[in-house]
């Protein structure tokens, strides 16, 4: 432990928020002098992805007196991430952004413990999440985010009057930008909508139809979306497309570009075949600061109750004049992801394959190949091989008989979904009914608490 | 432009071009205090490569520096903070020039006016009342761009100071398209009329490019309904109908979009309000000291009066629709003939223009033309009052407007709040709230002057929340990290409007409200 007098003299400014009483605080604020120490031993934070968004959090949580940090991510430095990622250098291209990030901050802020995981986030066991109190979102794609957010929703318990158990609510905050444009959220799993109850926020991706790409392209996109989707395929049999290979891109911008002189349509260039191809999001430093500021203002907010957080859905705009905007989202009871979960009527004799089939085709759910757990036990895994194999014998054995005979409860099912005809990992809480058993226990032992689960915020 | 710098900046080239870029390379930027609003600001700028940065600030890094300034480490201790500033800056991109000043931004203020005269761009930080008010008249004479940011506990404020900022690129995300569906051109028509809406086969129906639709069906309109376009709600229901009734088949996309986009022939056949306002500027009345800006302007007024028959040039551009390929190619180049000779005619009103007022004919390129004439309808005109002015004599009525919306009342509370504070800097030499054995004295104290400052600004009578005051003063004048680098975020931002001169700036005053977000702009 560091010197305190000397530490409170660096803190000096925080210190004044985090000891001070005021009028205008969140609920639970208990101003001392002591807050911001005992927030650091108390409070673990993940910031999922350490790109633009990322690393501008982890300085500004550091800063904000957050010792203990996690950061995951599985992306590699590009030299296209120096114009805003300020962590990284152009000698640390191709290393772990998340390896590099946290190394970069704790050489600079010290005092503060930063561990990385240059991983996946679906390579984390479920509970590994469990272990912050708050997790914020630095991502880009709706997929990572709504992964996330069904991860943190799974911890998420209700009493037996449908009402959230406030030590089991995972607050996340979610940051996003897209050139001049961002958004800040903060999400209390139960209490305010969860990223699924909103997913109409995010529009669709632009898609074009097959036919027009074939038979009447218009625009130099249609000339590169057929190069990149059908004459690839149709000349390279069964070899994958890899974006990342400037050599399958450079293919697919030649092709683009015959395509456009044969139907005389101008504007292909290679610069806009990437940003077709890949999707690319445009960037700035000033946006991600902004948006990285506001979320961890409200992480710290929420951990100290030193002022009010937003509620719950901020939008910054500075194409046309700087326009802040708060709008006040409300959940959807009976959302899929952060309500009690879905009810499922089973009969006693259903056996465990017989179920997963049952979500496959269930019309709300339609997970396939799920893996289920219920109460921190697995009882089937679909990977790895040994959990597979170790876990087989249970499928042809009735679900009700290895839930240990109760009459409901509350499982949980990972599996694949389709999204916008993508397939994405996801994760669903399913409320296990079974019909046909002997009067009067159904009426027993509804919803418990689970006792695998630790109460996360003290 | 080096390979290497289009990978590194092409997640910002695709916002603002090659031309905007060459823009931020060129611009010279000068900092004032930096603190960490002010190097978030820079840290921003210095990224996306401007050209050169000049790091101001009189002071040693002190221990509580560290706590909430990234460019600072412990070996920073004691040492100037310009000099550490500049260095991690510097580390950041090796394209940019870094130079720091190590003395105060008040005595380069009071004693260096012409210090400032050679940046494009000031970025004034933390800076009292009275040093600005100064600075702001520097400032405007010497032509250098002002931006003045302030973080302060959790609240804080950005705003813009100039003369004028005119924008010819305002990129506004939702225009209507330059189609001029309301009064084709002979050429647009008579392609129009090589396609025939009762064509047979079905291909080639849902094939036709809803804008040949909707010429072919106003002017069916037009025969029957004594020369008008349809104008009323009902008119425009029954126009669609008329549309639908073209259909072959529910599913054809093409007609969907001719419906979806019918209004466009409604749109009544004159220049926005915006334009019209800058067109009738006294601006317009160019001499030999005019920008080229307003050259442009002055040719657009006499093309729009002339040859445009009330409309400005077209811009040439046609949106993604459903049609065969061939239709699509050859409106295409229907509308980028009408828009280049749209141009030419602007080029030689300009040219004209420029003999006239004893310039060079030539001295504006054919390319910044061009760009005019497709930009025209998206004009933009920012216009700051001189800080000064606002302070003395702020617009009371919008104020008054401000203090009793809901929506505005923390954020013109912290507007108040802050310039009270910058009087009880000037009588205590402190901010409010250092000591924690003097907060409730320093309560009253910044009440007292608030009221002082309500009521200079015309709103005799008003009070302030009492939480508010209170909050002022346990905020001790500190500057938080995540708000500093909220403001500074937003001044960078707001950088990069001003010297590319692409997209809008902001107009009045950001006031940062760090207790709920709902921060708001001011127009005083």
């Amino acid at each position: 432990m560091e010197n305190s007098f000397a530490e409170q003299g660096r803190w000096r400014d925080i210190d004044n928020l985090l000891s001070r009483p005021g009028n205008i605080v969140g609920p639970g604020f208990e101003p001392s002098p002591q807050l911001r120490q005992e927030i650091g031993e108390f409070a673990r934070v993940l910031v999922v992805g350490a790109g633009g968004l990322g690393c501008e959090l982890l300085k500004d949580l550091a800063l904000s007196g957050f010792p203990n940090i996690d950061v995951i991510d599985m992306d590699t430095i590009e030299i296209s991430n120096l114009n805003r990622q300020f962590l990284f250098r152009l000698q640390d291209v191709g290393k772990s952004k998340a390896e590099v990030a946290a190394k970069r901050v704790m050489e600079r802020v010290s005092g503060v413990n930063i561990t990385p995981h240059f991983c996946r986030i679906e390579d984390k066991e479920i509970n590994f999440y469990n272990d912050f109190n708050i997790i914020v979102l630095g991502l880009d794609s709706i997929e990572a985010r709504s992964y996330i957010n069904s991860v943190a929703c799974t911890f998420l318990e209700f009493d037996s009057e449908d009402n959230p158990i406030p030590e089991t609510i995972k607050a996340m905050v979610d940051g996003g930008t897209e050139g001049f444009k961002g958004h800040a959220r903060v999400i209390l799993p139960g209490m305010t909508p969860c990223f699924e109850c909103t997913i109409w926020l995010f529009p669709p991706q632009v898609k074009y139809p097959l036919c027009t790409l074939a038979e009447t392209p218009r625009t130099p996109a249609h000339c590169i979306e057929y190069a990149h989707l059908i004459k690839w395929s149709e000349v390279h049999s069964g070899k994958a497309f890899d974006p990342d290979d400037p050599e399958h891109m450079q293919w697919v911008y030649t092709q683009a570009l015959k395509r456009a002189e044969l139907f005389g349509i101008a504007g292909v260039t290679y610069s806009l075949t990437q940003g077709v191809v890949k999707n690319i999001i445009p960037a700035i430093a000033s946006t991600n600061a902004i948006i990285s500021a506001t979320c961890a203002l409200e992480a710290l907010k929420l951990v100290s109750g030193c002022s009010k957080t937003l509620s719950n859905y901020m939008t910054y705009n500075g194409v046309v004049g700087t326009h802040i905007k708060v709008a006040d989202f409300v959940r959807e009871t009976d959302c899929l992801v952060c309500g009690p979960g879905t009810l499922i009527d089973l009969d006693i004799s259903t056996t465990l394959s017989q179920f997963i089939e049952i979500l496959g085709q269930h019309p709300k759910l339609l997970v396939m190949k799920s893996s289920i757990t219920h109460r921190g036990t697995n009882l089937y895994m679909q990977s790895p091989p040994i959990l597979e194999e170790m876990t087989r014998p249970n499928l042809h054995l009735p679900l009700h008989e290895l839930m240990g005979g109760v009459p409901d409860d509350t499982i949980h099912a990972s599996g694949m979904a389709v999204r916008d005809g993508k397939k994405t990992s996801c994760l669903r809480k399913l409320r296990v009914k079974f019909k046909g058993l002997p009067d009067g226990t159904t009426e027993m032992g509804t919803t418990s608490v689970c006792k695998e689960l630790e109460p996360d915020l003290n | 432009m080096a390979a290497e710098s289009k990978t590194k900046y092409d997640r910002q080239l695709r916002i603002w071009g090659e031309q905007g870029q060459e823009a931020l390379e060129k611009a010279s930027i000068c900092l004032l205090n930096c603190g960490p609003t002010g190097s978030e600001a820079l840290k921003n700028l210095v990224l996306g490569g401007v050209g050169s940065i000049t790091v101001v600030d009189g002071t040693k890094v002190e221990k509580h520096d560290l706590g909430n300034n990234f460019m600072l480490d412990e070996a920073s201790l004691l040492q100037s903070k310009a000099k550490c500033v500049c260095a991690f800056l510097q580390e950041l991109n090796d394209a940019v020039k870094a130079k720091f000043v190590e003395a105060s931004p008040e005595a380069l203020i009071e004693g260096n006016p012409l210090f400032f005269s050679s940046f494009t761009l000031v970025i004034a930080t933390q800076l009292l009342e009275t040093s600005l008010l100064k600075l702001d008249k520097i400032c405007r004479q010497s032509n250098v761009k002002l931006l003045v940011a302030r973080s302060y506990g959790l609240t804080g404020l950005v705003r813009i100071s100039l003369k004028e900022h005119t924008v010819v690129e305002s990129k506004p995300e939702h225009f209507v398209d330059d189609l001029r569906l309301q009064s084709p051109w002979p050429e647009l028509k008579e392609f129009a009329k090589t396609i025939d809406l009762n064509e047979k086969d079905p291909i080639i129906h849902k094939h036709t490019p809803y804008v040949v639709v909707l010429i072919h069906i106003a002017e069916k309109w037009v025969d029957t309904h004594g020369g008008c376009l349809p104008t009323t709600r009902q008119e425009k229901k029954e126009f669609k109908d008329l549309i639908k009734a073209h259909m072959l088949d529910i599913d054809e996309e093409n007609y969907k979009e001719a419906i979806e986009s019918s209004y466009k022939v409604s749109i009544p056949h004159e220049i926005s309000s915006q334009l019209h306002q800058i067109i009738n500027d006294s601006a317009v009345e160019v001499n030999s000291a005019s920008s080229d800006f307003w050259i442009l302007v002055a040719a657009l007024k006499e093309f729009i009066e002339n040859e445009g028959a009330g409309e400005p040039p077209l811009e040439g551009s046609l949106p993604d629709m459903t049609s065969l390929t061939e239709f699509y190619v050859s409106l295409q180049k229907i509308y980028q003939a009408k828009a280049e000779s749209d141009c030419r005619v602007m080029e030689h009103r300009v040219r004209t223009i420029l003999k006239r007022i004893g310039r060079e004919p030539d001295s504006i390129s054919k390319s910044f033309i061009k760009n005019f004439c497709r930009n025209a309808r998206k004009l933009t005109i920012c216009r700051y009052r001189p800080i000064e002015d606002e302070l003395s004599s702020p617009s009371v009525s919008e104020l008054q407007k401000y203090m009793t919306d809901e929506e505005y009342s923390f954020s013109v509370s912290f507007y108040i709040l802050l310039r009270a504070v910058d009087r009880f800097v000037a009588n205590y030499n402190r901010f409010p709230g250092v000591f924690d054995n003097e907060i409730d004295d320093d309560i009253s104290r910044l009440k007292t002057i608030a009221v002082g400052v309500l009521g200079d600004s015309g709103l005799h009578g008003s009070t302030l929340s009492d939480d508010l005051v209170n909050e002022m003063c346990r905020f001790g004048g500190g500057e938080i990290h995540a708000v500093a680098a909220f403001i500074g975020g937003v001044a960078s931002q707001e950088a990069i409007k001003l010297i590319t001169n692409q997209f809008v700036p902001l107009s009045g005053t950001l006031v940062f409200n760090g207790i709920d977000q709902k921060s708001q702009v001011l127009a005083l």
